[in-house]
């Protein structure tokens, strides 16, 4: 019998996520678990009871009752003390719990000696990717980012020209292209606005290129860190540094029409990149989105979970709940990181969890477990990111090429004439000793040879195999051999010369019918 | 008839052989190649037994003819996936048949150096060849039939072994009798004996030692080598028995003989190295059996395998443009070039370009994989070749492997430390998504991991080729 995965409506006002969709709750079958769900849970995310029925879910009227039947609970939102209260030790419990601000939650946890995973604790690893639930609302909170900033934005994206005259396309500046940066950028360049992104990390001007956005640099000296080293995330910058970058966004800020700033650096107020004076800049009908004001936000005048107009009618989008704003795609998303977490947990398929500490993903996302608190975890064993890029190929100019072409010219021809040298004196050496007779079988070998390495290297890859059959049907040309020798006296000579005859005969029909079969097979289309 | 038109004919049957080696070229003019082969080879029998010397042609006929039909169920019984074992067993035939004619040739040399002056007068054909030589010529000519007789051994007992590896006879592993390469220089230098001391007394025994070394060292050759080296195997052994062919005509006297070897010699020469070529090693190292050794230890392989089914391929498929298919030898294991072939066929009508990217050492056969698909009824215009089609892989949307893994080991080009580093292999983990699909986890003919399998745009599906990709069609109408 396996454990049983229940799923609670979650009680956060305006929350509409679900951590258990249907087709998630199927795969989670399969995996040997049975699945609950309360009432109405899905409701918000646009899941029905009766398509949760049809998964072969349970569907369990009351929370407390949900939270007494399962073995282990997934949701989305941290989870109120009332929540907490009702785990026991064997219980697991998998959800967000941002356990550095939440001492209350992890106490109370333990007291409970309940397991408790944290999806925002998920390594960044490569095979912890598609786990990671933060990296999958951040996708959806950039998307959607850009969505609503075009909601309060009252021009298109694009630019067109329409026989009522000619609009520019919008202008999109994103800060800080992390998985939600570059996913509004990505939405932006889509909707056709011309974009534009900074990050403090050079190294990823690549990756936003390649969404079609343009990098904004500074220009400033100082040594960067290498992303790579602090896990793929931005780090503090000197005082210098964040000098140059507001004085570049001030110059910016007259001409932008749609700002979404996403710069967070984990563990810390979200650093203010956008001041009061570069907003007063912007146009009116400008929109700001802060995708960062649930930590205090990048924006000055950023009011969180609100939507304010400031004096020169530019609107600050505050909200926090972009995910939730699509619940029903987030959910997918949410339900199916959760579900690969639980695979990774059942490694038998037998819907028993194995909570195996050695793990590295699952021992970074667990903070409590049997009684103890396991927050913080100690760093992976695995790097979070591969090895520095190799360096590129030096270029060649169009001299250099030539010089280089010019000398494996000449090597090639000191070669061949070196080759021909040592052949000629060889050929030579033997014509001194061997008598004329063998001379005259020696140089018509010698030209064959030559003629075959010339015949053969025009042979098409492709017809490997049919080289190898029509030459075999061929060599069997020693039944001359064979042949001149069979009218001998001697009748172990006669006996020899017609076995070789015989076999010699099987090899031409065979080699060469075979070929003709192979041949034949090979067709245009 | 006289001396003249045999000469003459062949002549012309030495045209129509390079003109069907050279006309391998493409496809199409392959064709008429083939009966260029055959007419040369119908003149070259016809010349040789009108011409002088030979006698008996009755019974000659009757054994051509027995062994044509014995040859024409061959050919028309064998799967093209078992093409390499009947190449190799048709070697082994040219090497017996040099081994024979080379201890004819040494018979009647002394039959005919026993006789007195008169009697030599009164000999026709081969003998009374024979009977013209002078001291030097004889002692030549016992050097050349001594070396037909050895290359030719080599060649049988190498293409026996060479055969039961590729029919599954014997274990496909490489496997040495102690002592390794030590005992091949040693039967090497007993022959080396046997060629001086036949070369002074013209006598049986050091010849029958030669064999027997020499057949040996054919066995225990051959035997050292590993299956995934067999392209070079079978094409080396094809180049030996055009050597041995080449030998067998100087000591005959017989120009067409030495012209053919000498043809069919270098084109296996040839082939041998495009095989070494392709796997980066040179030509010594791979018929010395195993792999080179590494400088340092190997990159470590991070990730793990990730699974998926027949469902989430197809939909991958449905949503491609551009698909390359990698085949290798598990698909011919398998027998999976029909369906392959088939999902080919469906993907193409629904107007996505569908290439196959070959490899020159995948399977066990130069070219094996390009007939396996021919047999399929694949065109060969979208059959490319690694050079070909290397550099596309960017623009792919999936690629799918089916039974290769060295050759599409990332290794070779990320890890210096790699046995294969430096080997080129086809580049596929660099199309947006790849498919492999493989019976297990287990590493390929090298033994190495392969880090492909634990890229991120890697999916694995697990299960046997043909199956699998019977399910598949299942999807894909």
């Amino acid at each position: 019998m396996g454990q049983k995965i229940g799923t609670p409506r979650e009680v956060f006002p305006g929350e509409a996520r679900v951590a258990m969709t249907p087709d998630s709750a199927k795969q989670l079958q399969k995996l040997g678990f049975e699945c609950a769900i309360e009432a109405g849970a899905g409701a918000l995310a646009g899941f029905s009871d009766e398509a949760y029925a049809e998964a072969g879910v349970e569907i369990i009227k009351t929370p407390a009752a949900l939270w007494k039947a399962a073995d282990i609970i997934t949701k989305v939102r941290q989870p109120t003390e009332t929540e907490l209260k009702r785990l026991t030790s064997d219980k697991t419990l998998i959800s967000f719990f941002n356990p550095a601000g939440n001492e209350e939650g992890l106490e109370l946890a333990k007291s409970k000696g309940a397991s408790v995973i944290a999806m925002e604790m998920v390594p960044r690893i490569s095979r912890a990717q598609k786990m990671d639930a933060l990296s999958s609302m951040a996708n959806i909170a950039g998307y959607r980012a850009v969505i609503e900033a075009g909601n309060n934005f009252g021009r298109f994206f694009t630019g067109q020209i329409t026989a009522a005259g000619k609009v520019p396309p919008a202008k999109v500046l994103v800060v800080g292209a992390g998985v939600a940066g570059l996913a509004a950028i990505g939405t932006s360049t889509s909707l056709g606005a011309v974009t534009y992104a900074f990050d403090v990390r050079p190294e990823v001007a690549e990756q936003v290129e390649s969404m079609g956005a343009e990098f904004v640099y500074l220009d400033f000296k100082e040594e960067q860190q290498d992303g790579a080293a602090t896990g793929g995330y931005a780090s503090v910058s000197s005082p210098e540094f964040r000098e140059a970058q507001l004085a570049k966004f001030r110059e910016l800020a007259p001409d932008m029409d749609i700002v979404i700033t996403t710069a967070l650096i984990p563990n810390r107020e979200a650093p203010k990149l956008w001041l009061e004076d570069m907003v007063k800049a912007m146009k009116p009908g400008s929109v700001i989105v802060d995708l960062a004001a649930e930590k205090g936000g990048n924006v000055d005048g950023t009011v969180m979970d609100e939507k304010v107009v400031t004096d020169n009618g530019v609107t600050i989008i505050g909200y926090t709940d972009f995910p939730s704003r699509m619940a029903a795609q987030s959910s997918t998303l949410y339900a199916t990181n959760i579900r690969h977490m639980m695979t990774d947990l059942t490694p038998e398929k037998d819907g028993q969890i194995a909570h195996n500490m050695e793990d590295d993903v699952i021992r970074g996302a667990t903070v409590t477990h049997e009684g103890e608190v396991t927050f913080p975890p100690p760093p992976p064993k695995v790097q979070a990111i591969a090895a520095k890029s190799q360096e590129k190929p030096k270029e060649l100019t169009p001299e250099e090429l030539r010089a280089k072409e010019m000398a494996d010219f000449k090597a090639q021809t000191k070669q061949q004439v070196t080759l021909l040298a040592v052949g000629a004196a060889l050929i030579l050496g033997v014509g001194l000793v061997a008598p004329a007779s063998f001379m005259q079988h020696f140089i018509v070998f010698v030209l064959a040879v030559f003629v075959g390495f010339q015949v053969i290297w025009g042979v098409a890859h492709s017809l490997h195999t049919p080289l190898m059959a029509v030459t075999n049907a061929i060599s069997s040309i020693i039944i001359l051999g064979a042949l001149m020798q069979i009218g001998s006296g001697s009748f172990l000579v006669i006996l020899l010369a017609a076995l070789s005859v015989f076999m010699a005969g099987i090899n031409i029909f065979g080699g060469f019918l075979v070929t003709r079969r192979m041949l034949a097979m090979f067709q245009k289309s | 008839m006289d001396f003249g038109f045999t000469t003459a004919a062949y002549v012309v049957a030495a045209v129509l052989f390079i003109l069907s080696l050279g006309g391998l070229s493409g496809q199409e003019s392959a064709k008429r190649a083939v009966w260029y082969g055959i007419a040369g080879m119908a003149l070259a029998v016809f010349a040789t037994l009108i011409g002088p010397g030979s006698g008996l042609w009755l019974l000659s006929l009757v054994l051509i003819a027995a062994g044509g039909v014995i040859g024409y169920f061959l050919a028309n019984r064998v799967q093209m996936t078992q093409m390499p074992e009947l190449v190799a067993a048709m070697h082994s035939l040219v090497g017996l048949a040099a081994v024979f004619v080379g201890f004819n040739a040494h018979i009647e040399l002394g039959r005919v150096l026993a006789m007195d002056e008169s009697e030599r007068k009164a000999l026709e054909g081969f003998a009374a060849l024979l009977a013209k030589k002078d001291a030097v010529e004889i002692a030549i000519l016992r050097v050349e039939l001594f070396l037909g007789v050895f290359i030719g051994a080599i060649t049988f007992t190498g293409s026996v072994v060479a055969y039961g590896k590729l029919a599954g006879k014997v274990t496909s592993a490489a496997t040495k009798l102690p002592g390794g390469h030590m005992l091949n220089a040693g039967a090497a230098a007993i022959s080396l004996i046997a060629l001086v001391w036949y070369f002074n007394t013209g006598g049986w025994f050091p010849l029958i030692i030669m064999t027997i070394a020499a057949l040996f060292i054919g066995y225990h050759l051959i035997m050292g080598i590993g299956g995934a080296d067999m392209p070079v195997v079978v094409s080396m052994l094809n180049s030996y028995s055009g050597w041995a062919a080449a030998a067998i005509g100087f000591s005959l006297g017989n120009d067409l003989l030495i012209v053919v070897g000498a043809l069919v010699g270098s084109s296996g020469a040839i082939l041998s190295y495009i095989m070494c070529k392709a796997m980066n090693r040179s030509f010594i190292s791979v018929i010395l059996g195993g792999f080179g050794g590494t400088t340092g230890p190997a990159m470590e392989v991070e990730g793990e395998q990730i699974a998926i089914d027949a469902d989430g391929v197809a939909s991958a498929l449905e949503d491609a443009d551009q698909i390359i298919i990698i085949p290798g030898y598990g698909m011919a294991v398998a027998q999976a070039q029909q369906n392959v072939a088939e999902l080919t066929r469906r993907l193409r009508a629904k107007g996505k370009t569908v290439r196959f990217a070959i490899h020159p050492v995948a399977g066990r056969l130069p070219g094996h994989m390009n007939v396996l698909l021919a047999e399929a009824k694949v065109p060969y215009d979208i059959v490319m070749e690694m050079d070909e089609i290397n550099e596309d892989f960017p623009d792919t949307d999936v690629a799918i492997v089916i039974g290769s893994n060295d050759i599409v080991n990332p290794a070779a080009q990320e890890d210096p430390n790699s046995p294969i580093a430096g080997m080129p292999v086809l580049e596929c983990w660099k199309a947006k998504q790849v498919f492999v699909s493989k019976r297990g986890q287990g590493t390929g003919y090298s033994g190495i991991e392969n880090p492909l399998f634990y890229k991120e745009n890697t999916r694995m599906f697990y299960g046997d080729a043909k199956a699998s990709l019977d399910k598949l069609l299942t999807l894909i109408s």
